[in-house]
């Protein structure tokens, strides 16, 4: 009988070791150790030993059972590793087809530019203050020291709402640098961009609605060199930190001294090219520090206080940075040019 | 303004090449737009003088001729040219020469003969008669100039010279002129200065025997100043005048003509002659236009005045339009014996309006508008006596009026080295400061600076500090870090707000665009306003570019809708779009009322009602506005009636959203599947609810119950789900719709609605018991309240 059962557990090892699937292994078990299994066959006959065998052969008997049970177990787990790898390999996919994308909306290039500016200047401490885009002639341009002779005022060049030109399209956003003036005291430190409008046709460098961002600082011991110190600062952020700037001195009716500020052409490094028409040099913006006569329009000490302020085109610092070349894109928005950006 | 540098050499000599000179200039405040050498087209051409002259064997009208020009051997030129003769000094382009315009010469055979250059006529060489009126305009330009055979043709001209194109600023009407461009020269470059005043030897008579000048209105006309000359000889100028009117950009007419024009190059004062045999009774009176007066000035046309017009009248009639241009019965023709110079200042102002309102912007009005010097009047007129007698051109009478209605005050401040050091950040020595000053024409005394009368732009101290720091160099301005407090700077939540609507459409796939603040107002009939629509009062610009950009929108729709036809036309098959975008509407006060609208704008295949709707709630919901509600808005004309709901949070109106009516996306050329939305950002501002406050999660499980009625079909989703939600009390958590269906095996007239209903207790684990309560009290509802049945 121990033969047997010996015999009997190195077919059954084997054919374990064998089966090619979970079916055939259950059947295995089936075969050897279930109710009507082999195993019970030969443990039935049981009675028919000496009760000096029956503990050895029902000790062996039990021996096999484990063995065998461990080695379907075994067999198992190997039959479940070469499944689970088969599938993997057949849900293999092609990585390199492309993904399926949310789609995602994307800011106005123009937005984009701003809002890196507002962040500069948030960063240094500047609020953001807005103002109304039909303005009075007194905000936009009295107030502003620009006097009555200047072209700017004439109808050919700004946009006229009532007859009697007190009211118009504000064409700088200049005046909210008075309205602010008007109801705060210094230290004061705002940025106020938006649109601004001046009589020209629509071509690839002019458009009659534009956008604007204007700065502007008031307190004890501003200087010309702050100027220069924080204009050098925006230009380095949005240029790179090799921006080489320049100061010329200019003429607008609400600051003195005043300046325009050239970048040195990004293309050719200053020798001159086609970009900077040969000259070497790009305007980028004007500047000055706050006229005396504006600071005292507002109740604010001249000799107590002083101040500057710059107005930047936002359209010019776009163009420059992502190389547009005609300003009706900006304004036409097919998604294909919104896209880029 | 247009500089030559030639003319500038008389004033100062600046020793550096004409680029280092343009770029010392625009660093102290006199912007160079550009230089260009006169004559720089001109390559190769030289004197040459025509020794023989043959007839062409092969030709009826050319000659073939010997030409010494300078080359060691005799070159062989054929012309068809029939104004030269042998011995005349002629122009000539030898082989491999250019021309203006790049027009190339070489050797080559003209009908056989050999012709090693060519003769040139003015225009070949970009001249004109008036340069040098003896010439011929269609034939050779035989030259009369002092030169020999091989000088180079630019030398005998006088080209060459370099004009420099200055950008003067409107506060620097003195620079427009080469007196005031020279002084900028000479401080820019500390270069010596050298400006003569004009000196007259008269001898003619008096002029007060013949003339009186009257001032009517001194504001107007601060001072007129007046000489006279007699036995005027109309001529030609003489070639170096010329040349520089030229270099200026100004034409060459006359003598006296031309005097003029140079006086107002030189001085930056303009100056008018006058026929003294047209003015009545030898009278200048400076008054104010009569009501009904014409006058015909020098360029032909008719001109009505109106009283606010100043004008130069003699005893009787208006002669010239002050300021702005003479009249033609009082002009300078050959017969002229007497003539008044006329060196006057007049208001800028005025001169301006009436420059504007007759469309007449001269040269001389554009530099009165600008306000000029007082005191230039004088050496003004005095120079041009001078010249006068310098190009013999008349007899200059003995004697000026100078009729002064205001006497200005010199401005006088002190200089305040520190205070301007303080402004500009610097510590520029105060002798540079006063050297510069004294460079300028500054006057300066114990501290006191006194300011030139041409220098009506310097009042204070800023102004001393500009005037110092140009000359100083701006560049040498360190640039620092300002100092000072330090500011709380930010965002205003409005600002937040409006930066977070814009992430939010963004991450649904909508792109920001942006338009035009103003539209056509044809486009209230596009979008189908009704005609007595309030949003039909816009705000109009009284002059705009076009009717297209002529009013301000008082809507977004428009814009959304050209933005969306724009990427349709382009071919780009969908798309979604949002603009914040400010609309203008009439206001109690003198402004507008400003406020943002969020557009959105969705075409293409997918979209719908629904997916729009759906992305608005997302937004909202982003935006934590609640109690959103969608109502039904069928009067609406620019949107489809059966498909368009306005957008409310509680009772608050927040916009509107649906399909754009068939009509409207017609008139925009449009597909018919057009979506847009429009939501007052100021509402959203007003509505949304402040920081949420943290809610404890679930600890026991939700039972989730589907369920079916039928219902009529004029019922909708919307009372369904008020009505399910107030019958479930506090155990109904949520209810989704997810489903209409009408047809086979509902009755006509009826549709079955599904729900799903999550139902919750916060206390306990739910039973099915209790839940069915719930599920059984909210068919009840609907069957009493909306008459809809379980399926």
């Amino acid at each position: 009988m121990k033969e047997m059962l010996q015999a009997m557990r190195d077919a059954a090892l084997a054919a374990i070791r064998q089966a090619g699937d979970m079916e055939a292994l259950e059947a295995l078990r089936v075969r050897y150790l279930g109710k009507k299994g082999e195993l019970t066959a030969v443990l039935k006959q049981m009675g028919r030993l000496s009760a000096q065998e029956r503990p050895v052969i029902g000790q062996l008997a039990n021996q096999i059972r484990a063995q065998v049970e461990a080695e379907l177990d075994s067999r198992r787990a190997a039959l479940a590793d070469a499944l689970l790898e088969a599938r993997l390999k057949e849900e293999a996919l092609d990585v390199t087809i492309p993904g399926q994308a949310p789609a995602l909306g994307k800011k106005h290039v123009i937005t984009t530019v701003l809002d890196e500016v507002t962040d500069i200047f948030v960063g240094m401490g500047f609020t953001i203050e807005d103002g109304p885009e039909i303005e009075l002639t007194t905000y936009d341009f009295d107030r502003l020291n620009i006097p009555e002779n200047h072209t700017v005022r004439e109808w050919t060049d700004t946009f006229y709402i009532s007859r009697d030109e007190k009211v118009h399209l504000r064409c700088q956003t200049s005046p909210v640098q008075v309205r602010v003036m008007d109801k705060t005291r210094p230290p004061i430190r705002i940025l106020s961009p938006g649109r601004v409008y001046r009589k020209d046709e629509i071509d690839a460098t002019h458009s009659p609605m534009f956008h604007q961002i204007e700065g502007l600082v008031v307190d004890r011991g501003i200087t010309m060199g702050d100027l220069k110190g924080i204009l050098n600062t925006l230009m380095q952020k949005l240029y790179g930190p090799d921006t080489v700037t320049r100061f010329r001195p200019h003429h607008f009716p609400f600051t003195e001294p005043s300046c325009e500020m050239d970048v040195q052409c990004f293309e050719c490094r200053g020798k001159g090219c086609r970009v900077c028409k040969g000259e070497g040099w790009i305007e980028i913006l004007g500047a000055g520090m706050v006229h005396p006569w504006v600071l005292e329009m507002s109740g604010i000490d001249p000799a107590e206080y002083s101040g500057f302020a710059f107005g930047v085109g936002l359209e010019r610092l776009v163009m420059r940075r992502f190389n547009i070349s005609d300003m009706r894109l900006l304004y036409e928005n097919d998604v294909r040019f919104l896209d880029q950006f | 303004m247009k500089l030559s540098r030639e003319w500038l050499g008389e004033y100062t000599h600046i020793p550096v090449s004409d680029k280092e000179y343009c770029d010392g200039m625009t660093m102290s405040g006199s912007k160079v737009e550009g230089w260009e050498i006169t004559g720089s087209g001109i390559c190769g051409v030289v004197v040459g003088r025509v020794e023989s002259m043959a007839r062409h064997e092969n030709s009826d009208h050319m000659w073939v001729c010997q030409v010494d020009a300078g080359q060691g051997q005799r070159l062989q030129i054929v012309t068809g040219a029939q104004n030269v003769r042998p011995g005349d000094l002629v122009p000539v382009a030898l082989d491999g020469s250019t021309l203006p315009g790049g027009v190339q010469i070489h050797t080559g055979r003209l009908r056989g003969e050999l012709s090693q250059g060519m003769l040139c006529s003015l225009k070949e060489l970009g001249l004109e008669q008036r340069d040098f009126p003896y010439a011929i305009e269609d034939g050779i330009f035989v030259l009369q100039e002092p030169c020999a055979p091989g000088d180079d043709i630019r030398t005998v001209c006088g080209l060459g010279d370099t004009v420099v194109d200055f950008e003067i600023t409107n506060n620097r009407p003195d620079c427009l002129s080469v007196r005031g461009l020279a002084r900028e020269s000479a401080a820019t470059f500390r270069t010596a200065l050298s400006l003569p005043e004009p000196s007259v030897r008269g001898g003619g008579g008096e002029i007060r025997d013949m003339l009186s000048v009257e001032i009517r209105d001194p504001e107007l006309c601060p001072r007129y100043t007046a000489r006279m000359v007699k036995n005027i000889r109309i001529q030609p100028s003489p070639a170096w005048m010329r040349r520089r009117l030229r270099a200026s950009g100004v034409r060459p007419i006359n003598n006296i003509v031309d005097i003029t024009n140079y006086v107002m190059l030189e001085y930056g004062q303009p100056m008018h002659a006058f026929d003294y045999a047209c003015l009545g009774q030898g009278k200048i009176v400076v008054r104010r236009a009569q009501e009904g007066e014409t006058l015909q000035t020098l360029d032909g046309g008719l001109r009505a005045l109106t009283p606010g017009m100043l004008v130069i009248a003699d005893g009787d009639k208006p002669v010239g339009l002050a300021g702005v241009m003479g009249g033609a019965n009082s002009e300078i023709t050959e017969n002229t014996a007497t003539i008044v110079f006329e060196s006057a200042n007049f208001s800028g102002p005025s001169i301006r309006r009436t420059a504007i309102a007759l469309g007449m912007r001269t040269d001389a009005s554009g530099r009165f508008e600008k306000g000029l010097d007082p005191q230039g009047t004088v050496p003004a007129v005095d120079r041009a006596c001078q010249l006068v007698e310098l190009l013999g051109a008349g007899d200059v009478l003995d004697g000026i009026i100078d009729v002064v209605g205001i006497h200005p005050q010199a401005v006088q401040l002190p200089l305040e080295p520190e205070r301007i050091n303080a402004l500009l950040g610097t510590d520029i020595p105060q002798p540079f400061m006063e050297q510069t000053l004294a460079s300028l024409g500054f006057g300066l005394e114990d501290g006191m600076i006194t300011v030139p009368s041409w220098r009506g732009d310097c009042a204070r101290c800023a102004d001393i500090a500009e005037e110092i720091a140009r000359f100083w160099g701006y560049d040498r301005i360190v640039p620092t870090q300002m100092k000072g407090d330090t500011a709380m700077g930010g965002y205003t939540p409005r600002q937040l707000f409006l930066r977070q609507l814009g992430e939010t459409c963004r991450a649904m796939g909508f792109y920001e665009v942006m338009t035009y603040s103003f539209v056509s107002p044809s486009s209230w009939d596009r979008i189908g306003l009704a005609p007595d629509s309030p949003l039909r009062r816009a705000i109009g610009i009284l002059n705009p570019l076009g009717e297209d950009t002529s009013v301000m929108r008082t809507t977004s729709l428009p814009s959304i809708l050209g933005v969306l036809a724009t990427n349709l036309s382009h071919r780009n098959l969908a798309g979604r779009f949002y603009e914040l975008a400010t609309v203008y509407r009439e206001s109690d006060g003198p402004l507008a009322d400003e406020r943002p609208v969020l557009t959105l704008g969705a075409y293409g295949e997918g979209e719908d009602f629904f997916r729009l709707k759906g992305c608005l709630e997302a937004l909202l919901r982003a935006v934590r506005v609640k109690d959103v509600r969608f109502q039904a808005e069928r009067e609406d004309p620019s949107w489809h009636p059966g498909r368009c709901a306005a957008v409310y949070a509680g009772p608050v109106r927040l916009g509107i959203l649906g399909q754009i009516h068939p009509r409207v996306c017609g008139q925009y050329g449009l597909d018919r599947n057009t979506l847009c939305a429009l939501l007052d950002v100021n509402s959203l501002l007003d509505v949304r609810s402040g920081d949420p406050s943290y809610e404890p999660l679930p600890r026991f499980p939700a039972i989730v119950r589907d369920i079916a009625v039928v219902c009529r079909q004029d019922v909708s989703v919307g009372q369904l789900t008020d009505c399910i939600r107030s019958a479930g009390g506090s155990t109904l958590r949520d209810v989704r719709f997810f489903d209409v269906y009408t047809g086979a095996g509902i009755p006509q007239g009826k549709k079955s609605v599904a729900f799903s209903l999550t139902l919750r207790s916060d206390d306990a684990t739910l039973t099915d018991e209790h839940a069915e309560e719930t599920v059984q009290a909210i068919l009840a509802a609907l069957r009493d309240r909306l008459d809809a049945v379980i399926r």
